[in-house]
């Protein structure tokens, strides 16, 4: 090779470094709402959600307390601390195997306040009904908010109806807001994970999201799978009890555990490496998934969380969440570095490394 | 994930991997184009690239089927889907692909009423259950999609449902890579040839890509393991000094291609004397629309479609990232108006087209991750 090679050869890295630096400068950037119109890609969880929520939500709201964007807002009141959460939720079909919308609203309401390190105490529902929907099904649907709640040891204490005409909504949609309190001194957050952390899920990924793909019927595929819902304040708590050290909780939903990650390394300003081969998955959601062509990592859990616990400490973390029912294939799956920063890797199964971005909408089957 | 199957093994890639690289000259470069999207989601997804030595590099080409459909078509396809009664119809990862104004996503926002389907099958089952409905099958993909459009337009006929019908954008992979071969600032050492579509058409039709072009050509399979062995098969044919069409990929590709597939096709479908595709432009005889016997069934008979022409940007250096004469960062708007979330040219548009994916994982990028990742 001759000298001249040399010469250009460093003068290209150098060239490709400042156009990769400067990419990742713009990266950082608070996102824009660019769109005339809301499309679905806003309510996938993923980047175009992110821009609705940063640029629009967050512009007009922005507070101390909802800029952190947790799942659930710790709040002082009278001396002690309570967390505050709401949610929606539009699942379409309306039962499942393994769940219906009921059972979903009051299970994923409660995570997010447990997620906060809270004990749960009172919801709310509201019910926005569409014409002609039958009254059969929203008993059904109650029976099960109401099993889910007792068995959560919680109430709903207030609640709302609102019927619109036919088409103007599908079936049922309920919101929730719920209420709880921080009875243990710890605090989560994106602002207590440090380098060296341990990142653990709390059991198989992607079984609710595979599960309502299957049961919307327009998938030539029969699986055995059924949706994880579950509420995860007993999982929670043991944790709690056997670790202090734990340093932030998320449940895993929508856009699955890929999403979790990549906020909490955004939020935080550090790497997550995970490893392939350590996240469990079913090989029932695995089959499906590779069919689909889509990835089990942006599939949304309704049941299991990731926590980023203090490394030390993660076969403690691991043990006590084997030990319950709802987290019995928990599995360190990686750990927080401090390079690249907001960026997660992912080790794959083959030997490989490659990035784990947020998807722009939802995962999109692929045709080839 | 503990998939482990014997085309994803972790040692057996490492072995290959240092065959790989005692195959290499020392000091020489090699460039090889996976002409296939597929080929090219497999080596991002299992990170392959880490396998090879610093002196291979790979090239994606023009095979990712939604990268390659031009703005206008998507405009035209929008304007279908806005007539009174229309029911569009489309593959998953067709709805975010940007037109001229805006994409499929954005039509259905504005109150089109365009659905995902996962066959032209469904789209036909949507006909069937929607007679007072047009319902249109926006038709996409090489040769490897084209036959199940052409099987659901024979079942139509067969079951005489008649609102159905398919705007066709079927485009072929050999006109393609011959745009390419022809470009006089080519810098490719070899082909990874699509395994799917050599399903479809064989082994055969590559012949001319050595014997005119001298460049050797290996059709693949799509797992990680099928990839790595045919960089090797390529780098054993250059080394031994041979040029031909290898099949590493024969237990599902024949030589000679599907015969039930072809005459499906054939039946069907017929050559268009030029088709646009983006990032190369108008290539000849590169597409198919459907023949005379079933224009009933071609959406573009069937409405009126405007024929949208839209200039890919001037800034956009597709064609030339796509030929691999430049890297994706040397596009004077990569990164900066041509993103992702904001793509300009075709190969921003998909997570596979090579500047999406250079974006999201640059060299840079991965020599840190590495370091990062080192245990
Ligand atoms: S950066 Fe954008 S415009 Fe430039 S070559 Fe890539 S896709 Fe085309």
């Amino acid at each position: 090779m001759t000298l001249e090679h040399e010469v250009d050869r460093a003068g290209d890295a150098t060239r490709e470094r400042r156009v990769l630096e400067r990419i990742e400068q713009l990266r950082q950037r608070k996102p824009k709402v660019r769109d005339e119109r809301i499309t679905l890609a806003h309510g996938a969880g993923g980047k175009a959600t992110h821009a609705l929520v940063e640029g629009l939500f967050l512009e007009a709201f922005s507070n101390p307390i909802l800029d952190e964007l947790d799942d659930g807002a710790v709040v002082s009141v009278a001396g002690g601390r309570l967390a505050f959460t709401t949610d929606s939720f539009v699942v379409s079909p309306l039962f499942f195997p393994g769940g219906d919308i009921g059972d979903l609203a009051v299970n994923g309401t409660i995570n997010d306040l447990v997620v906060s390190g809270a004990r749960p105490l009172y919801l709310s529902a509201g019910f926005i009904l569409e014409e002609g929907f039958s009254v059969a099904d929203l008993r059904r649907i109650t029976a099960s908010m109401a099993a889910a709640a007792t068995r959560a040891g919680v109430h709903v204490v207030t609640g709302d109806t609102k019927v619109v005409q036919r088409g103007r909504a599908d079936g049922c949609y309920i919101t929730t807001a719920g209420i709880g309190v921080l009875e243990r001194p710890v605090t989560l957050g994106t602002g207590q994970v440090r380098p060296g952390d341990a990142v653990i899920v709390s059991g198989p990924i992607g079984d609710h999201g595979v599960t309502i793909m299957i049961a919307r019927g327009e998938l030539d595929i029969e699986a055995d799978i059924t949706s994880d819902t579950a509420a995860l304040h007993g999982v929670v708590g043991a944790l709690l009890d056997a670790v202090s050290a734990v340093h932030l909780l998320r449940d895993a939903t929508r856009g699955g555990v890929a999403t979790v990650l990549n906020e909490v390394a955004r939020a935080a300003r550090v790497g997550v490496v995970i490893d392939e081969t350590a996240i469990p998955v079913r090989p029932a959601v695995h089959g499906a998934c590779e069919l689909l062509g889509i990835d089990p990592l942006y599939v949304a859990c309704e049941g299991r969380f990731i926590a980023v616990v203090d490394g030390a400490y993660a076969d403690a973390a691991v043990a006590a969440l084997r030990a319950h029912p709802l987290g019995e294939q928990a599995a360190v799956i990686g750990h927080v570095t401090d390079d690249p920063p907001g960026l997660v890797l992912l080790r794959t199964a083959f030997g490989g490394t490659r990035v784990v971005d947020t998807l722009v909408g939802d995962p999109l089957p692929r045709i080839c | 994930m503990r998939f482990v199957n014997e085309y994803r093994d972790a040692a057996t890639a490492r072995a290959l991997a240092a065959r790989i690289a005692a195959l290499c000259e020392p000091g020489r470069r090699y460039t090889f184009m996976e002409v296939c999207g597929g080929h090219t989601h497999t080596i991002y997804k299992h990170g392959l690239e880490d396998y090879l030595p610093e002196t291979v590099s790979l090239v994606h080409g023009p095979g990712c089927p939604v990268c390659v459909i031009p703005m206008g078509r998507v405009d035209d396809a929008i304007a279908i889907a806005e007539q009174p009664g229309v029911i569009m119809t489309s593959f998953g990862d067709m709805m975010r692909v940007p037109g001229g104004r805006g994409s499929f996503l954005d039509a259905k926002a504005a109150g089109a009423d365009i659905r995902m389907v996962y066959s032209p099958l469904d789209a036909l089952r949507i006909a069937r259950d929607n007679p007072d409905r047009q319902v249109v099958f926006m038709a996409i993909g090489f040769e490897t999609t084209a036959p199940s459009t052409a099987m659901t337009v024979l079942r139509a006929a067969r079951e005489g449902i008649d609102n159905f019908s398919v705007f066709c954008n079927h485009v072929m992979i050999l006109p393609a890579i011959k745009a390419i071969l022809d470009s006089p600032d080519l810098r490719l050492d070899g082909f990874i040839g699509p395994g799917h579509v050599s399903a479809v058409i064989g082994c055969r039709p590559y012949e001319f890509i050595a014997r005119d072009y001298g460049k050797p050509v290996v059709c693949a399979g799509f797992e990680p393991l099928d990839i790595l062995r045919s960089v090797h098969m390529l780098l054993s044919q250059l080394a031994e000094g041979r040029c031909e069409v290898e099949n590493q990929y024969t237990r599902v590709v024949p030589w000679d291609g599907n015969p039930r597939a072809l005459e499906a096709i054939n039946r069907v479908m017929h050559l268009r004397p030029y088709f646009e595709w983006r990032g190369l432009g108008f290539i000849s005889h590169s597409a198919l629309r459907l023949r005379e016997e079933y224009a009933a069934y071609d959406a573009e008979q069937r409405f009126e479609v405007p024929g949208v022409r839209v200039a890919d940007p001037k800034a956009c250096q597709c064609g030339e990232v796509l030929k691999g004469v430049l890297k994706p960062w040397e596009c004077k708007v990569f990164g900066t108006a041509c993103t992702p979330e904001t793509p300009i040219g075709t190969c921003m548009v998909s997570s596979e087209g090579a500047c999406a994916a250079y974006y999201n994982f640059g060299r840079f990028t991965r020599r840190r991750v590495m370091e990062a990742t080192r245990v």
